[in-house]
């Protein structure tokens, strides 16, 4: 479980989170929805601690993220793994060698263990001998999925996911959700999604927190959606025609 | 009131804790701060950076921070020192090895252009020939194989190295390390500058070696010196402690070359073209910087 409380951040006068207050279960998949700029990201990365932030309260189950120490955050971190919007593959070393940077730096299993975790990781994204193939030869959706099994590789408990679709078509968008879906029930772990692709939100959205400008305006399930009756949210939610239509149709 | 010039030098002088006045000695003359001394301190450095007409006090002290910051992360205790020996073996194979190769074909060349000029420069009977090779070895050993070699090194490993880390900053692939609590600057910085530090002085070796063989084989070639003459000329008069004194600042240099490269690119922000001036700037910084430190250690060294 993640709690933020009264979470501020700015980046000179420029407020971008304010005054955040959230809680984020485990064994669900938590969607951050909101438009471009409205502050998903630095959300994202201010509990994480890339960002630090001004004001405010992060808990990781019982520990007050926000008050630890450099070395003690970096304990943490070692339980949170992090799927980048480009994935963040390191592209010098083979796929087999980035899901085992994880087990190298951090562990004391052999060869063998080590990689039969690696396939264990590639096997949970449905992905098989691409072990000796390099970043640069793999496709966009691939690479995803590589990302998800090296953010797996460390029996993880928390997921991050930063707008895993993007640049994705939507078939390929859809193996990606299911996935971290997959992921998130079978190992019980707190995953946090960045998105603002609604084909994710309708798909894998057990709870969701809706962004604007810098402030959490909304928080509730995909299918409460339907029926919020706030303002920003249903301009951001129902802006295509398509969507208006299928909101009309489920308020019948 | 103050009054100062363009490019003045400021020096701060006294202050008068009475009338919280600051005097300052500016181009011959002495002028007075009117404003209180907290106020001014915190002034301090920015009207400086205006009234010299340059960037170069906020700048300087600003990117000498964090320079020494980033340093103090990079030389933080490893995660892993298994890990960090392999990333070491890569890095010297990277910088050091792949650089044999420009590093003896710059050294034949200079080497040989040295013997020449020497040999057009000492065409005076009363000079024995066998000066060009005294002038060649010296000039080689000095300052070629360590300032020059550094200065090429510097554009080759230098802006290497800064778009490596500048890309993998922009491709998040930095944050990536840091999200698994890998400290990424020593991790990616610390191999590289200890790479370059343990096998730089080998190119310099190499370099010597090229640089005083191509001398020989264009002197003799073009006819400006015996074989017998230059070799003489290398042994007459020979000061070991010229290689250590070489070796010493080809040390340094590599640390200059590595960390100042990494600084640039490990703090890249923006996208590929900010990788580009970062890596302009690597090596401009890195060249200027050996620049005053090849004055400084000249000095310590050889005085």
């Amino acid at each position: 479980m993640i709690e933020l409380k009264n979470v501020f951040k700015s980046f000179g006068n420029k407020i971008v989170l304010d005054n955040i207050s959230v809680k984020f279960e485990r064994g669900k998949t938590n969607l951050i929805i909101g438009q471009s700029g409205s502050g998903k990201t630095v959300l994202l990365k201010s509990i994480i601690g890339l960002y630090e932030i001004d004001r405010g309260d992060i808990f990781y189950s019982d520990i007050n993220f926000t008050r630890l120490n450099f070395n003690q955050k970096k304990e943490i971190r070692k339980q949170i793994g992090m799927l980048f919007q480009g994935g963040a593959l390191f592209d010098s070393i083979s796929v087999e060698e980035n899901i085992r940077f994880p087990l190298d730096m951090f562990t004391n299993m052999t060869m063998e263990e080590k990689r039969e975790r690696v396939n264990f990781c590639l096997k949970c994204v449905r992905l098989e001998n691409v072990n000796h193939l390099y970043p640069a030869e793999l496709s966009g959706g691939m690479k995803k999925r590589v990302a998800i099994a090296r953010a797996i590789a460390l029996n993880t408990k928390y997921l991050f996911c930063d707008e895993p679709n993007s640049g994705l078509d939507p078939m390929t968008s859809l193996v990606i959700d299911n996935l971290i879906k997959e992921i998130t029930e079978e190992f019980n772990i707190t995953t946090i999604v960045n998105t603002h692709d609604m084909n994710s939100v309708m798909e894998v959205g057990d709870k969701v927190v809706f962004i604007y400008e810098g402030k959490k305006m909304w928080e509730g399930t995909k299918d409460e959606i339907f029926h919020a009756d706030n303002r920003y949210l249903n301009d951001f939610v129902f802006a295509s025609p398509l969507s208006k239509r299928i909101k009309s149709m489920a308020n019948g | 009131m103050l009054i100062v010039q363009k490019h003045s030098l400021l020096i701060p002088l006294s202050f008068d804790s009475k009338t919280g006045c600051e005097y300052r000695y500016i181009k011959n003359t002495y002028q007075m701060f009117s404003t209180n001394i907290q106020k001014e301190l915190t002034r301090y450095l920015i009207p400086l950076s205006k009234i010299s007409g340059i960037m170069l006090p906020k700048g300087l002290f600003y990117h000498l921070g964090q320079y020494f910051i980033l340093m103090s992360k990079v030389f933080a205790q490893p995660e892993k020192h298994k890990i960090y020996y392999k990333q070491f073996v890569k890095e010297i194979e990277n910088l050091g090895i792949s650089s044999i190769g420009i590093v003896a074909i710059i050294s034949t060349f200079m080497g040989a252009v040295i013997t020449i000029q020497t040999a057009y420069n000492t065409e005076n009977p009363l000079l024995p020939s066998y000066l060009i090779g005294v002038a060649a070895r010296d000039s080689i050993l000095l300052e070629f194989s360590s300032t020059m070699v550094a200065l090429i090194l510097a554009g080759k490993v230098g802006s290497s190295i800064a778009s490596e880390l500048g890309t993998m900053r922009i491709t998040e692939q930095i944050d990536a390390l840091e999200m698994m609590g890998v400290n990424s600057s020593g991790y990616l910085i610390l191999p590289k500058i200890l790479a370059a530090m343990f096998f730089n002085p080998f190119l310099n070796l190499v370099s010597m070696t090229v640089g005083i063989f191509g001398g020989w084989l264009v002197g003799t070639w073009v006819g400006v010196v015996t074989t017998q003459q230059y070799l003489f000329g290398i042994r007459y008069a020979f000061n070991a402690y010229y290689i250590t004194y070489s070796i010493i600042k080809t040390i340094i240099f590599a640390f200059i070359i590595t960390s100042v490269s990494a600084y640039y690119g490990y703090n890249v922000e923006g996208g590929s073209i900010e990788v580009g001036r970062s890596s302009t700037r690597a090596v401009v910084y890195s060249c200027v910087v050996i620049l005053m430190f090849n004055l400084i250690l000249t000095q310590l060294l050889l005085s």
